[in-house]
C-alpha cells in the first residue's frame, strides 16, 4: 500500500485532466450510432467482416457451472470454430474464471488462441482492494495472457475517481506483462459523460483495452456506449499517440450487430482498429450465428442451426 | 502468444456497392400536366427532358406549360373550389389522411424516383424526405375539422385558388408543405415543381387520383420560370406561396404589387452554427455535418457559416476535417451513399465559382480525398479555414457543401457575427449549457434556432425566416394562417 502509483508516461496526473474530458450529447450520440447501423453490407465486405468477427471474439464461459469439460469443449471450438469448413479462422481467445486457466491450456497447448482471465473480483469489483490485486495476480500467474479486471463503481459513482485510478494501476502492476482489460460495466454508469470519464480514467491508468460490461449486468454492449468509448479513445490516440483497445462485451448474439459493431469501428477509428489485436467481441452464441452467415456466403443457402456444434 | 504482437496491419475493408433497385420505378416516356384531374398535353406543343444529374441520363419528357396551360389549370382549381371548400371538413381530413397512407405505401418507389431525378442519396430520400412528406399529410388532416378550435372566434375561411411555386431541393417534401396546409383549409391548387426535378410531383398527381381526390383541387403544370411567372401573373389566383432563391422571391413581391394577392416567401439563407467550448465536440460535429453536407447543402436553412469559439477551434476543426474523409460521395442509389449528385450544370457553376471567389480571396480550402464519377454532376464536401466575415463565401448563399469556418471569442461576438448576414433563416448553438441556448434563442434574428442539434424537422413545428429570408410560416398552426381569411 505504500508505493506511489506510477503514471503511464505519456499522459500527466489524471485529476487535473478532468475537465478536459469533455462531454456527449446522448441524443446526438444515439442518433450517429443509429445511421452507422443503417451500413448496408453486402457480398464479399460481408464475407471478410464476418470472418473477422471470427478472429475478434473472445469466446466467453462466465457461469458458477463450468468445469474443466465445459471449457475444454469451448477450447475445441476455439480453435476450429467449423469442422466442416477449416477455412474459418480461429477466435482471438477463451475467455474464463481464474480456477478454468489450467484446463484451458491444457486443452489449448500451443494454439495462438490466447487464455482470457476475469478478475479483481469480477462481476461486481465490491472486495478489499489487497483481494482484488491479489485475484488479478493470481490469474496472471496461473498463465492467463490477458486479464479482464472490473473497475470499482462504488467509488466511481461516489466521485472518488482517483481511487478508481490507483486501483487499475495497482492491478497493471501486478499482472507484469498480462494484456489489461478493463470493464467499466457501462450499465452500472448511468450516463455517457460517466462512460466517457471512466473510458479516460481507465486509459490514463494504463489499460490496454477498455471493455463495456461482464455480461451479468442489462443493458451491456449497446451501440452508442461503443461509439462513445471509441470516441474517447480517438481523442487520446489523436492527443498521445497511444493506441488502446476496444471490447464490447454482452447482447451481441447476432452477425448483423456484430457487422454493425465494425462499420462504426471503421468509420470511427479506421483501418488500423480492423484486427484482433485492437477489437475484440466478448460473446458466446455470437459464433454459431456468425458461422451460419459465413456458411450462407459461400453457399447460398441457409442451414439449419443443428448443423453448427454447441459447446 | 505472439501472434498479436506481430501488429498485422488491419483489414482493408471496402463497402461492397448496396444500390437500391430502379425497378420498382416505371417511368413514362413522357408526362402531360395535371389539369382537372387528368393528364394533359399541353396547349403550348412544348416538351422539355429532366435527366439525372447523377448520370445525365434522359429520365423522361416532360410538359412545358405555357400561359394558356396555365390558364386552364387555374380554371379548373376555380372549378374545383366551389363544392371542395363547401365539403364537410371530416371529409376533406379523409382526403388527407388516405394521401398519407398512400405516400408511405409508395414510399420506396418514390424515394428512388425522387433520388434519380433530383441526385440525393437514396438513404436521405428513404428515410428523411418521404417520412416527413407523409407526415405533413397526417398533421394537416387532423387541423381540417378543427380550424375553428385554431383561431377562436375569428371565422376561419378558406382563401380560393393557391398557386404554389417549389424548388428542386426536396421536390416531394416541399409539395407536402405547400398542399397539405393548403387543402386542409379548404383551398384548391396550382402547383408548379421546380424546371429540374418534375418527377415526384408529377407521381403524386397519381396519387391524388389513387386517393379519388376530386378532380382539379390539385392541379400542376410543370416548366420553367416562364411557366412560373405566367403563374403569378395571372389574374385568377387568390394566394401565392413560394419557396426558391431571394432573387427570384424579389421579382414576384414586386409583380404582386398593389394586387389583393397574399403572399408567403420562403427564400434563401446563411445560417451560422454556432459551438462553445463546452459542446459535446464529437457530436457537435456530427450537426456540423448534417447541417451543411446533408442533401449536398442543397438546404435553404443550411449551416454554412460555423462559428466556433477560438480556443476549441483547433480540434473541432482537427475532428472536423477527419469525419469529412469518411462520407462517402457517389451513385445517388447506393444505400450507402452519404453526398449524392449536385443537382444541376447550372447549379454546379454557381458552387464551382464561389468556392473559386473563395480561395482567392485568401481562405483557405480543404478537401478529402475522393473519387468523383466522371459523367454527372459532382463536387467534393468542402470545408474553408481562415475565412473573414467581408468574404463572399460568408456572405453569399452557396446552396452547396461548403462550409466558411470563423471564431469568436465570446457570447456576444457570436451573437453579433451570426446576425450579421442579410439571411435569417436558421441558426444552431452548441453547447452544454441550458441558460446559454436560451439566451442565445432570444438574441438571434433566426426563424428557426436548433440547440444541439441541425436540421430537424416537423410538421408542428412553423418554419420561416426573418429578414432576406422571407416572411410567413409554414407548418404548426402558425401555417394554417397563410392559407385562411378571417372574417371575425
Amino acid at each position: 500500500m505504500t508505493q506511489t502509483p506510477t503514471v503511464v508516461r505519456e499522459f500527466e496526473p489524471f485529476t487535473p485532466r478532468l475537465g478536459r474530458v469533455g462531454a456527449v450529447d446522448a441524443v446526438a450520440l444515439e442518433a450517429r450510432a443509429a445511421e452507422l447501423a443503417k451500413r448496408s453490407i453486402k457480398k464479399a465486405s460481408k464475407l471478410a467482416a464476418l470472418e473477422l468477427v471470427v478472429r475478434m471474439i473472445d469466446l466467453t464461459t462466465l457461469e458458477g457451472a463450468d468445469t474443466p469439460g465445459k471449457v475444454a469443449a469451448l477450447c475445441a471450438k476455439a480453435m476450429r470454430p467449423d469442422p466442416v469448413d477449416l477455412s474459418v479462422p480461429h477466435v482471438a481467445a477463451v475467455c474464463v474464471y481464474p480456477n478454468l486457466i489450467e484446463p484451458a491450456r491444457e486443452r489449448l497447448g500451443s494454439s495462438p488462441v490466447r487464455i482470457a482471465a476475469v478478475a479483481t473480483g469480477f462481476p461486481s469489483g465490491q472486495y478489499p482492494v489487497a483481494l482484488r490485486v491479489a485475484d488479478a495476480r493470481a490469474a496472471a500467474e496461473l498463465g492467463a495472457d490477458e486479464i479482464d479486471m472490473v473497475i470499482d463503481r462504488g467509488a466511481f459513482l461516489s466521485g472518488r475517481y482517483a481511487e478508481v485510478y490507483d486501483q487499475i494501476v495497482r492491478v497493471r502492476e501486478a499482472v507484469g506483462d498480462a494484456h489489461l482489460k478493463v470493464i467499466l460495466e457501462t450499465g452500472e454508469l448511468g450516463t455517457y459523460d460517466n462512460v466517457r470519464r471512466a473510458s479516460f480514467l481507465a486509459m490514463a491508468a494504463g489499460a490496454d483495452f477498455i471493455k463495456t460490461s461482464t455480461g451479468k449486468i442489462n443493458p451491456a454492449a449497446t451501440l452508442p456506449v461503443t461509439l462513445c468509448m471509441l470516441e474517447a479513445i480517438r481523442d487520446v490516440h489523436l492527443e498521445t499517440g497511444r493506441a488502446v483497445g476496444m471490447k464490447p462485451a454482452g447482447g451481441i448474439r447476432q452477425s448483423k450487430q456484430a457487422i454493425q459493431h465494425l462499420c462504426m469501428l471503421n468509420e470511427t477509428l479506421g483501418r488500423e482498429w480492423l484486427t484482433p489485436e485492437r477489437f475484440r467481441f466478448g460473446a458466446s452464441s455470437l459464433l454459431n450465428d456468425v458461422l451460419m452467415q459465413i456458411r450462407t456466403q459461400k453457399t447460398g443457402a441457409y442451414e439449419s442451426p443443428d448443423h453448427f456444434t454447441v459447446d | 502468444m505472439g501472434e498479436l504482437e506481430q501488429q498485422q496491419p488491419g483489414l482493408d475493408w471496402e463497402y461492397a456497392p448496396a444500390p437500391e433497385s430502379r425497378a420498382i420505378v416505371q417511368l413514362r416516356d413522357r408526362y402531360g400536366l395535371f389539369v382537372g384531374g387528368e393528364s394533359v398535353e399541353p396547349v403550348s406543343g412544348e416538351w422539355f427532358t429532366t435527366a439525372s444529374p447523377a448520370t445525365e441520363e434522359a429520365l423522361a419528357e416532360v410538359a412545358q406549360a405555357g400561359p394558356e396551360d396555365v390558364d386552364r389549370a387555374v380554371g379548373a382549381a376555380r372549378d374545383a373550389f366551389t363544392s371542395w371548400s363547401r365539403l364537410r371538413p371530416a371529409e376533406r381530413s379523409k382526403y388527407l389522411f388516405r394521401i398519407a397512407r398512400i405516400l408511405q405505401e409508395r414510399s420506396r418507389e418514390l424515394a428512388v424516383a425522387e433520388s434519380l431525378d433530383g441526385g440525393k442519396p437514396i438513404k436521405e430520400s428513404r428515410d428523411v424526405d418521404l417520412p416527413l412528406a407523409a407526415a405533413h399529410f397526417f398533421y394537416h388532416a387532423g387541423w381540417a375539422d378543427k380550424l375553428e378550435y385554431a383561431f377562436p372566434n375569428r371565422s376561419p375561411r378558406p382563401l380560393g385558388v393557391a398557386a404554389q411555386i417549389i424548388p428542386w431541393n426536396f421536390p416531394l417534401l416541399m409539395l407536402a408543405w405547400k398542399l397539405a396546409p393548403a387543402l386542409a383549409c379548404g383551398n384548391t391548387v396550382v402547383l408548379k415543381p421546380a424546371e429540374t426535378t418534375p418527377l415526384s410531383a408529377l407521381l403524386f398527381a397519381e396519387v391524388c387520383r389513387q386517393a379519388e381526390l376530386p378532380a382539379g383541387v390539385v392541379n400542376i403544370v410543370t416548366g420553367d420560370g416562364v411557366t412560373g411567372a405566367a403563374l403569378v401573373q395571372h389574374e385568377g389566383i387568390d394566394k401565392l406561396a413560394f419557396t426558391g432563391s431571394t432573387e427570384v422571391g424579389k421579382q414576384i413581391q414586386r409583380e404582386l404589387a398593389g394586387r389583393q394577392v397574399p403572399l408567403t416567401l420562403e427564400l434563401g439563407g446563411k445560417a451560422a452554427n454556432i459551438v462553445f467550448d463546452d459542446a459535446a465536440l464529437d457530436q457537435a460535429v456530427e450537426g456540423i455535418v448534417n447541417g451543411i453536407y446533408f442533401n449536398q447543402g442543397h438546404v435553404c436553412c443550411a449551416g454554412s457559416r460555423l462559428l466556433a469559439q477560438e480556443s476549441i477551434v483547433e480540434p473541432l476543426v482537427g475532428k472536423l476535417k477527419r469525419r469529412l474523409s469518411t462520407l462517402r460521395v457517389g451513385d445517388p442509389l447506393d444505400k450507402n451513399t452519404d453526398i449524392g449528385a449536385i443537382n444541376s450544370k447550372a447549379q454546379l457553376d454557381k458552387i464551382t465559382e464561389l468556392v473559386a471567389s473563395g480561395e482567392s480571396e485568401g481562405a483557405e480550402l480543404f478537401q478529402p480525398a475522393c473519387e468523383l464519377p466522371e459523367r454527372g454532376y459532382w463536387f467534393p464536401p468542402t470545408v474553408f479555414t481562415n475565412v473573414a466575415q467581408s468574404y463572399r463565401i460568408a456572405q453569399e448563399e452557396i446552396f452547396g457543401p461548403v462550409l466558411s469556418v470563423m471564431t469568436f471569442r465570446t457570447p456576444a461576438e457570436a451573437v453579433e457575427k451570426a446576425n450579421n448576414t442579410a439571411y435569417g433563416l436558421s441558426a444552431g448553438v452548441w453547447t452544454e449549457k441550458g441558460s446559454r441556448i436560451l439566451w442565445m434563442a432570444e438574441q438571434l434574428r433566426a426563424g428557426v434556432v436548433w440547440a444541439n442539434t441541425f436540421n430537424r424537422f416537423d410538421p408542428a413545428s412553423p418554419f420561416g425566416g426573418y429578414k432576406e429570408s422571407g416572411f410567413g410560416r409554414e407548418g404548426g398552426r402558425h401555417g394554417l394562417e397563410s392559407y385562411l381569411r378571417f372574417d371575425g
